[in-house]
C-alpha cells in the first residue's frame, strides 16, 4: 500500500513538472533561491527587485517579436539583429535630425518603421527560398547584417556632435548617450517609487500595449491563419491561404519589432549602443522565450512574460548574489551557459512540424 | 510436381492483424524449386504484408508479430531481420529502389559483399583496411548480369540509368548472392518499358531453369500468364484461388481479385448509366494532366452531373488520386475545368474554394488536419478563411475576430452528428483515432457548405464500423443538401455500394464508366485494360 501512494504521489509530480517543463522549473528554482539569498549575502533585496523589473522592461519586446515567426513557422528569429538594426537606424536618424526629449523617441520609431518593413521584406523573401533551414539562415542574416553595418556605422554621412568620434569629426561613436533625447522616455511616465522600490510604469504599459497588440492579433482571422501555416502548411495551402505571404507578414512584424525594441531598451538604458552590440542581442531574447515555455513552432504572450522575466531576473541577480558568494565573476558565466543550454535544449527537442 | 522432396517454401496458416485489424487470415501457400507463382490481388489484399513477413522485416515485429509458420525445406524458420532471410537465400526487389545513385552499377551489385585484398595497411590494422578488388569486383558483378540475362552497363554510374537499368541491377544485386533459392519481385515491371519489361519475364524463365524459385507480384496479367507457372489469388487477406497458370484466364482471375460472391453485389444501387442522362452536367473536365508523383494524370474526360455521386476507383498508381488533387491545386496540372459554366483556374487552390469546391484529402495527417490545433480550429478554420464564418467583426469590419462561441457550436454540431469519439472541441486533432480523424475531415468540408465535394479515399485506415458511419455521413450529405460528391476509392465494393455511377481510372485516363450494378468482371476489365 505504502508502495502505490509513493508511485502515485510521484507519477503526479513527474505530469506536473512535464506540463510545467523541466528547464523553466529548475530555472524558477534557481531564481527563486537567488532571492532568498540575496539579503543573506549583503544586497538589497528591494534594489534587486527593481533592477529585475527594469530589466525585464527593456527586454521584453524583443522577446515579443519571436511570437509572429513561431507561429508562421519561420522557426525563433535568430535574426533579430536585423529588425535592432532598423531601431539604431531610427534612433541615429532622429537625434541627427535633431529632435529632442520624448518626441525624438516617436519619431525614432517612425523613422525606424519604412527600414524595418523593408529590411523585413527582403528577408522575409529570403526565407520563403530556404523553407525548412531558417533558423540557420536567420542566424547568419543577423550576423553579416551586423558586420555591414559596423562599416555604415562609420561611412554615413552622420554630422552631429553628440554622436560622431570627436578628433574625426565624422563616423558615429560606438556609444551615445540619450541624455537631452529619449533616456528614461518611457520609464518616467507615472513611476512609482516606495522606499527602494521603483517601478517603470511607463515602460511596462508600452510592453502591455503591445502584447495586448499580439494577443489580438493572434485572435484575428489574420492571426488564425500564420498560427495555421506554421502548425502545418500543407493544411493552410489546402484551404486556400496564401503561406508565402503570410510568413512574409510574420518576419516583417519581427523585424519591426526588433526596431521597438531596441529603442525600448536604449530608452531604459540611457545609451544607443552601436557596430557589434546588436551581434549579442538575439541569443538572450531566444533562450528567454524558450525558457518561458515556447517551443520552436509554439509560443504564447504567457511565455513571453514568464520567460523574460525568469532570464532577466537570472541575469540580473546572479553578479550580486553569485559575487558577493564565491567572490568571483561568475554572472557572465552563469548566463552564457543558461541562454546557450536553453536553446540547445530546445533545438534538441525540436519536434518537426508534421509535413 | 516433384513431391517426393519437401518444397522449399511452405507458409502454413499466417495470421497478421495490425492493432485488431486482421489483414492476414490462414494463409497457406507452398513453393517448389524452380517455380515461378504469380500473386495477384487489389490493392490492400494482403500481398505486401504476405512478403514482408517471409523477408523478416521490422515492421511486423514492431506490430506484434504473426501468427503460424513459415517452413523453408521442411525445416521451420523464424526470421528476425532481413539479414536472417538474405543468408537463408531468400532475395527481394523491392518496388522503391534502394540503389547509391553516386555509385557504378557494379558496386551497388556487391554493395557491403565486396572482394578485398589485403594491403600494407592492412597488414598493420586489420581486416577493415583492406582494399577493394576491383577487377574481382568486375567479374562478380558481370557473372551476376550474366545470370539475369539482360545486357546492362557494369560501369555505368547508377543515377545516369534508365530506370529499367535500375530494376535491373536490383534484380542482379540479388541474383550475385550464390546462395539465392528464392527471389520475391514486388511489381518489378511497373517501372519498366514494353522491351524490358520482356526481357525481365526471358530473365525469370532462365531463373526457374537453374532452379530459383520465384514470386511474381504484378498487376499486369498477361505477364503473369505468360511466366508464371501457378497463380494464387489474393482478396481481403485470404487466398482465394490457388490454380495452375495454364487453367485459368484473365477475365477469371480478374473476377476472383475484385468479385465478392456474386449476391453481395445486389447491395450495390441499381442504377443504369442511362438514369440521369438528361441530368445537368456540373463539371466537365477535359484533357486534365497532372503531375502528381506516384498518381500521374495523363488525359482525362470527364463530364460530372448535378446532385450525383461518382465514384472514381481504379489500381494505385494509375492516376485516380491525381485528379481531385490536380483540381484543387495542390499539384501542378493542365487542361481545363469547367464548373457551371465558370472556368476553374488550375494551381490555386483559393479560387477553387472560392468557386465554392471542397476536398477531403487522402492525406488525412499530411493535408487534412492540423494536428497540433484543436478539433474546433481544424473544423472552423476553411470557412472561417473562406467565407468569413465563426468570425465576428469590430471597428466597422477593420478586425476580424475569431468567434470562439460559434466555433465550438458548430463543432460540438459535427461531434454529434458524425459521432465522433472525443473529449471536447478543446481535444488536439492528434489524439484521435483514425476513423474519428477522418470524420472531422469531412466535418471540416461540410461546414464549409460547399456546391461541390471531392472526397478521396475516405475510408483508408479505418475500421469496419467508422467505414460505415463515413460511407453514410457521406450519402447523406450528398442527399440532403443536393451537394455533387466524387468520391475517389480504391475499394471497389465500397463505390458500388455508395455511387450512381463509377468511373475507372487506368494509365491517368477513364477507362470507361460503368453504372454501380456493372458486374465485378466488367470492372476489373477496365482497371486493367490501360496499365502502363
Amino acid at each position: 500500500m505504502e508502495e502505490t501512494k509513493t508511485t502515485t504521489f510521484m507519477d503526479k509530480l513527474k505530469g506536473m513538472v512535464n506540463s510545467f517543463g523541466l528547464p523553466r522549473l529548475i530555472i524558477a528554482a534557481f531564481l527563486l533561491v537567488l532571492f532568498i539569498a540575496a539579503p543573506f549575502v549583503g544586497a538589497d533585496f528591494w534594489t534587486q527587485i527593481t533592477n529585475t523589473i527594469n530589466r525585464f522592461s527593456w527586454n521584453a519586446i524583443m522577446v515579443l517579436a519571436m511570437v509572429p515567426m513561431i507561429h508562421s513557422g519561420c522557426g525563433l528569429n535568430f535574426g533579430l539583429p536585423l529588425g535592432i538594426i532598423s531601431g539604431l537606424l531610427g534612433a541615429t536618424l532622429s537625434i541627427e535630425w535633431g529632435f529632442h526629449g520624448f518626441f525624438s523617441f516617436i519619431m525614432a520609431i517612425v523613422i525606424a518603421t519604412p527600414f524595418a518593413i523593408l529590411f523585413g521584406l527582403a528577408y522575409g523573401a529570403l526565407l520563403n527560398k530556404i523553407k525548412g533551414g531558417e533558423m540557420m539562415i536567420a542566424t547568419y542574416v543577423g550576423f553579416s547584417s551586423v558586420s555591414f553595418m559596423c562599416m555604415m556605422w562609420l561611412l554615413l554621412p552622420y554630422h552631429s556632435p553628440n554622436m560622431v568620434w570627436g578628433l574625426a569629426g565624422k563616423g558615429l561613436r560606438t556609444t551615445i548617450s540619450l541624455e537631452g533625447y529619449y533616456d528614461k522616455a518611457l520609464a518616467n511616465i507615472l513611476q512609482i517609487n516606495i522606499g527602494k522600490l521603483s517601478i517603470p510604469t511607463g515602460t511596462l504599459l508600452f510592453f502591455a500595449l503591445f502584447a495586448f497588440l499580439m494577443w489580438a492579433f493572434l485572435h484575428t482571422k489574420t492571426g488564425t491563419a500564420m498560427t495555421a501555416v506554421g502548425s502545418n502548411p500543407t493544411f493552410a495551402k489546402a484551404a486556400g491561404i496564401d503561406i508565402d505571404k503570410t510568413r512574409m507578414l510574420s518576419v516583417v512584424m519581427s523585424t519591426w519589432l526588433g526596431a521597438i525594441g531596441i529603442l525600448v531598451y536604449e530608452q531604459g538604458f540611457g545609451f544607443v549602443q552601436l557596430y557589434m552590440a546588436p551581434f549579442y542581442m538575439a541569443l538572450p531574447a531566444v533562450s528567454a522565450i524558450l525558457i518561458g515555455g515556447a517551443s520552436v513552432n509554439k509560443a504564447s504572450i504567457t511565455n513571453v512574460i514568464i520567460g523574460t522575466f525568469l532570464f532577466q531576473g537570472i541575469v540580473t541577480m546572479t553578479p550580486t548574489v553569485m559575487n558577493s558568494m564565491i567572490h568571483m565573476d561568475m554572472s557572465e558565466v552563469i548566463r552564457v551557459i543558461a541562454s546557450n543550454g536553453m536553446i540547445l535544449y530546445a533545438l534538441t527537442r525540436k519536434t518537426e512540424a508534421t509535413k | 510436381m516433384n513431391n517426393e522432396k519437401a518444397p522449399l517454401l511452405e507458409m502454413k496458416n499466417i495470421k497478421k492483424d495490425f492493432f485488431g485489424n486482421q489483414v492476414l487470415m490462414d494463409i497457406n501457400l507452398t513453393l517448389h524449386e524452380g517455380e515461378v507463382l504469380g500473386l495477384v490481388g487489389e490493392n490492400g489484399a494482403g500481398k505486401s504484408t504476405l512478403m514482408k513477413i517471409l523477408f523478416g522485416m521490422d515492421e511486423i515485429r514492431d506490430t506484434g508479430g504473426y501468427g503460424g509458420d513459415v517452413l523453408l525445406n521442411g525445416q521451420k524458420v523464424v526470421f528476425n531481420s532481413p539479414f536472417d532471410a538474405l543468408a537463408a537465400g531468400l532475395g527481394m526487389v523491392h518496388q522503391e529502389f534502394s540503389l547509391i545513385p553516386g555509385f557504378s552499377a557494379a558496386e551497388n551489385i556487391l554493395l557491403n559483399r565486396e572482394p578485398t585484398k589485403k594491403s600494407v595497411v592492412s597488414e598493420v590494422f586489420g581486416e577493415r583496411m583492406n582494399v577493394l578488388n576491383r577487377k574481382k569486383l568486375t567479374n562478380d558483378a558481370r557473372a551476376a548480369i550474366d545470370k539475369m540475362g539482360v545486357k546492362i552497363d557494369d560501369k555505368m554510374i547508377i543515377s545516369e540509368m534508365p530506370v529499367g537499368h535500375k530494376q535491373f541491377t536490383e534484380i542482379a544485386r540479388e541474383l550475385s548472392n550464390d546462395k539465392l533459392k528464392l527471389l520475391i519481385l514486388d511489381e518489378p515491371t511497373a517501372v519498366l518499358t514494353e522491351k524490358e519489361a520482356v526481357a525481365l519475364l526471358d530473365s525469370i524463365k532462365g531463373m526457374a531453369s537453374r532452379g530459383i524459385a520465384v514470386i511474381f507480384i504484378t498487376h499486369r496479367l498477361h505477364e503473369i500468364m505468360e511466366v508464371c507457372d501457378r497463380v494464387v489469388v489474393m482478396r481481403d487477406g485470404h487466398v482465394v484461388q490457388d490454380v495452375a497458370a495454364k487453367e485459368t484466364t484473365i477475365p477469371e482471375v480478374t473476377r476472383w481479385m475484385v468479385g465478392r460472391s456474386v449476391d453481395n453485389t445486389a447491395a450495390a444501387k441499381k442504377v443504369a448509366v442511362e438514369d440521369g442522362k438528361d441530368k445537368e452536367i456540373v463539371m466537365s473536365i477535359r484533357k486534365l494532366w497532372v503531375d502528381m508523383p506516384g498518381e500521374t494524370v495523363r488525359n482525362v474526360n470527364l463530364d460530372i452531373r448535378k446532385g450525383e455521386i461518382l465514384g472514381i476507383g481504379g489500381l494505385a498508381g494509375q492516376g485516380k488520386l491525381g485528379i481531385p488533387n490536380g483540381i484543387m491545386g495542390l499539384y501542378e496540372a493542365g487542361g481545363e475545368v469547367t464548373f457551371m459554366g465558370k472556368k476553374i483556374p488550375l494551381n490555386s487552390p483559393r479560387k477553387c474554394l472560392d468557386a465554392e469546391l471542397a476536398f477531403v484529402s487522402e492525406d488525412r495527417r499530411g493535408v487534412g488536419l492540423l494536428l497540433d490545433e484543436s478539433l474546433g480550429w481544424n473544423v472552423a478554420f476553411p470557412a472561417m478563411q473562406i467565407k468569413n464564418k465563426f468570425l465576428k467583426k469590430y471597428l466597422g469590419g477593420l478586425v476580424s475576430w475569431r468567434d470562439e462561441a460559434a466555433i465550438k457550436e458548430v463543432t460540438e454540431y459535427y461531434i454529434d452528428l458524425l459521432q465522433i469519439k472525443c473529449t471536447g472541441p478543446q481535444q488536439k486533432a492528434r489524439e484521435l483515432s483514425g476513423g474519428n480523424q477522418q470524420k472531422i475531415c469531412l466535418a471540416k468540408s461540410f461546414a464549409l457548405e460547399p456546391q461541390f465535394l471531392f472526397v478521396s479515399e475516405p475510408t483508408r485506415g479505418i475500421d469496419v464500423g467508422a467505414k460505415a458511419l463515413v460511407l453514410e455521413a457521406l450519402r447523406k450529405f450528398n442527399h440532403d443538401s443536393g451537394v455533387t460528391v466524387v468520391m475517389i476509392s480504391s475499394e471497389l465494393e465500397e463505390l458500388r455500394m455508395t455511387c450512381d455511377r463509377i468511373a475507372i481510372v487506368s494509365g491517368g485516363k477513364i477507362a470507361g464508366i460503368l453504372p454501380a450494378s456493372s458486374t465485378s468482371e466488367e470492372f476489373g476489365e477496365l482497371m486493367v485494360s490501360m496499365v502502363k
